[in-house]
């Protein structure tokens, strides 16, 4: 093998090692950090046949159920329910929530499933703009309820 | 009447552009001379349409022309008229128009700035920037047009600008962004045209570079300002989230920096020629990819205020024909490309393909954390989002043989450096910079492993950086050595420098900074890292278009007032919503914020409490890596070899025109 070949092997070699320790890194690092994205119905009856577990991490998105937020009277602790088609969730959030955050809005949360039907957040997002909802949630209550039809065609 | 002279003078570029796109090509590809000078007065006239364009519908936002739906949807008459002259650019219609006006903004000013260029080239680049534009041009009158007007009904007043954008920061970050987001159609051009020519030598990098140079200035400082406005006016204290939209930015800034030193290895080597080109194409391309997420509606994000998914379309089918066809350009011309230089396995051009992997393999990393979600959902797979943890673990990953490369390359020799030579300088430096990261780290009562890491390799480039100005200027280290340097030479330093300076206010702000959420009444203190924060009560708010409340909160260090912090929440009583607005108290080594939260049933606030020490680092090392482009871009070699060239292309205008009556024939 003249020097030149040897060289570009040398050369080509080391690249495909790094690219597929990189791929390698990366699936690893993506196994662990994908959250699925949950609707209060598919937490409690399943997604696709599968149960979220206990101690999952998970995003869930819904509207929160009117009457439902409740607050600690001393400390920053707040529980709300969220809804989309019927099955209601709690979430459990300690900190302050966003600013539009309000009942009957659209909002999704990260956090860990504690049981079957309690989540305890770590972040709560309420999108910037009015007639927000999620669009995950607006194709599950579609037809349903509650949705304009402008709404509904919207995402 | 003016909204008409805008609309028509728009169609108008439209024909400039379309013009420019065909004549200096075809005058290019005939060797034609009075075809290829018709580049810069058409690119120049598509410059001044664009330009009525924008200052008629700036001048209908001035005017509250709420005949326009435009205008109706993203303005309001209480709306200050500074932030209506920037509201043009609030909503997806004008941000458009802000676009290809910045795009003609650009082709102007390769018209106007390449005198020294053969007209060949400059025929070449301008038709492709022409090219572009046509694409923008038909799909801003065919799809989303900002003069449309709604007669005969149209409303009283507008529906106001969203309030997120009602801020200084937001006035200048959008532009800025675009400048360098289109800036890379300059380097783009450049590199089609070379490519079509056939001719890829260390002129055209010379040519292409302070170009490449200017673009990547603007992104670096909008990126930046876009962080910056994230983290005071979003009222969560973060900087950068790895949301979809940032994320689109980054990646072309990614592809950008690699594509800055690939660019000078093909300037001084003459080699990577092939590589260069890749890359100039895929900045342009990550650039449009951006504008498609952003604009279309695909992504879900705090960014993508207006969004239309049938526009989308029209912009990922431009997105297919300019990646498509200028990959398959490269894919015909490519290969006959050869570098000239040779080098071997340890030498500066080895260590410089190193980091432009890496910075590849981080704007993959990037790409597909952001696309992922969205093949997945629609492969029918179910929605999943990849959060800021992966984004997180890899950059962890990847920047510790990056920072080493950074810190190796420059201290190291063209075409052969032996390692032994440089085994000294290494182990000084890595000795130097472990101890004074671990130092660095000990001022903090919890040690992060993570911050360590962090600082040790912020200091590694400036320990590197160092040995390398002492290497240029010799033993005898005085002014007159320093001076001697290069500005471009000075460019390297302060750009490898700046990144340092973020780096550390990475590292630390994220492992170092402290968080509280608190409920207070009126009089209470609270404590955080050493603060005591001190709640003076709330007070009404009273502003042009918005109410609200404002809280007071005064904060001590050891019994000494340093900040007396106004944290406000305002309810923009047009769009209906509500919007924090912290306050900030910014210091070298710390920030001080507070944001004011509801209020509880009982009376009590809820605040939100941050003491972040470092965070304004990231930010003004983002400026100094600016200034470092600034300083590479007026290098005297630019100027000089503009001259050297003036001369040469006189020579060559007057040979050609010598010979211009057999052209005539």
């Amino acid at each position: 093998m003249n020097p030149r070949r040897k060289k570009r092997l040398f050369a080509l070699s080391a690249i495909i090692t790094i690219i597929a320790m990189a791929v390698g890194l990366m699936l690893y690092a993506l196994n662990q950090n994908i959250d699925l994205f949950y609707t209060p119905s598919e937490i409690l009856k399943g997604k696709n046949g599968q149960k979220p577990q206990p101690g999952q991490r998970l995003k869930i998105g819904g509207m929160v159920v009117v009457g439902s937020v409740q607050r600690h009277p001393e400390t920053l602790d707040v529980s709300f329910k969220l809804t989309d088609t019927g099955p209601e969730v709690t979430v459990q959030y300690h900190g302050l929530l966003p600013d539009l955050f309000r009942e009957g809005q659209g909002i999704v949360a990260t956090g860990v499933l504690q049981s079957a039907s309690v989540i305890k957040a770590d972040e709560v997002l309420a999108k910037h703009d009015e007639e927000y909802m999620p669009p995950e949630v607006a194709e599950a209550v579609k037809g349903i309820k509650h949705v304009k039809p402008e709404q509904a065609g919207a995402y | 009447m003016i909204t008409e002279v805008g609309h028509f003078s728009l169609v108008l570029a439209l024909l400039m552009s379309i013009l420019l796109a065909v004549y200096p090509m075809w005058g290019a590809a005939r060797n034609d001379i009075r075809m290829m000078s018709l580049a810069r007065p058409l690119a120049i006239a598509m410059l001044l349409f664009t330009l009525i364009a924008y200052a008629s519908l700036t001048w209908a936002f001035i005017n509250n022309d709420f005949s326009l739906s435009y205008v109706a949807q993203t303005s309001n008459s209480l709306l200050p008229v500074y932030y209506r002259i920037t509201a043009v650019w609030g909503g997806h219609e004008g941000s458009f128009l802000l676009w290809i006006t910045i795009l003609a903004l650009w082709t102007g000013a390769v018209a106007l700035f390449s005198r020294p260029m053969p007209l060949q080239m400059v025929a070449r680049v301008l038709a492709i920037l022409g090219l572009v534009a046509v694409g923008f041009y038909l799909f801003i009158l065919l799809a989303s047009n900002p003069f449309e007007r709604m007669l005969p009904f149209f409303p009283v007043d507008g529906r106001d600008l969203n309030p997120l954008l009602q801020d200084i920061g937001m006035i200048i970050h959008p532009p800025t962004l675009y400048m360098g987001y289109v800036g890379f159609s300059v380097a783009f051009a450049f590199a089609i045209a070379a490519l079509i020519s056939g001719k890829l030598d260390s002129t055209w990098a010379r040519w292409s570079r302070p170009w490449t140079l200017a673009a990547w200035i603007f992104l670096t400082i909008g990126i930046a300002l876009g962080s910056w406005w994230a983290y005071y006016e979003l009222g969560w204290g973060g900087w950068w989230f790895w949301d979809p939209v940032e994320n689109a930015s980054f990646m072309p800034w990614l592809v950008g920096t690699g594509l800055l030193h690939s660019l000078a290895v093909t300037e001084k080597r003459k080699i990577f020629q092939s590589w260069t080109i890749l890359l100039a194409i895929a900045a342009f391309s990550l650039s449009l990819l951006g504008t498609f997420l952003v604009r279309s509606g695909v992504l879900v994000s705090v960014h993508s205020f207006a969004s239309d998914p049938t526009r989308g379309l029209f912009i990922l089918g431009i997105l297919i024909v300019t990646i498509g066809g200028s990959l398959l350009l490269y894919a015909l011309k490519a290969p006959g490309l050869k570098g000239q230089g040779q080098y071997h396995a340890i030498s500066r051009e080895v260590l410089m393909m190193g980091n432009n992997v890496f910075l590849t393999a981080a704007t993959m990393v990037v790409l597909l954390g952001t696309l992922l979600p969205l093949v997945h959902k629609e492969l029918g797979l179910g929605s999943i989002s990849i959060g800021a943890p992966f984004f997180d673990q890899m950059f962890t990953y990847l920047i510790v043989p990056f920072v080493f490369l950074l810190g190796v390359g420059p201290l190291s020799r063209w075409k052969k450096q032996s390692p032994a030579a440089l085994k000294n300088q290494i182990l000084l430096a890595l000795g130097l910079s472990l101890s004074a990261g671990v130092l660095i780290n000990q001022a903090y009562s919890t040690f992060s492993y993570l911050a360590t890491l962090g600082s040790v390799l912020a200091c590694w480039i400036f320990v590197t950086s160092v040995q390398e100005v002492v290497q240029r200027t010799g033993k005898a280290f005085n002014l007159n050595a320093l001076t001697k340097l290069t500005r471009s030479h000075w460019g390297m330093i302060a750009g490898h420098v700046g990144f340092a300076v973020t780096l550390m206010g990475i590292a630390l702000t994220s492992q170092y900074s402290v968080e509280k959420d608190v409920r207070m009444a009126a009089g209470e203190s609270a404590e955080l890292a050493g603060y005591q924060f001190v709640f003076k009560g709330v007070k009404p708010l009273n502003g042009p278009n918005y109410t609200g409340t404002s809280g007071h909160v005064d904060v001590f260090d050891k019994g000494q007032l340093v900040a007396s912090l106004d944290a406000q929440k305002r309810f923009y009583t047009v769009q209906r919503s509500m919007m924090t607005e912290a306050a900030i108290d910014s210091g070298i080594s710390r920030d001080l914020y507070v944001a004011l939260g509801e209020q509880l049933d009982n009376g009590d606030w809820g605040l939100r409490l941050y003491v972040k020490p470092f965070v304004n680092w990231i930010w003004l090392g983002a400026l100094i890596m600016a200034l470092g482009g600034l300083l590479s871009a007026t290098d005297k070699r630019y100027r000089l070899s503009k001259v050297a060239l003036a001369k040469k292309s006189k020579q060559y205008t007057v040979s050609h025109t010598a010979s211009s009556p057999e052209v005539l024939k």
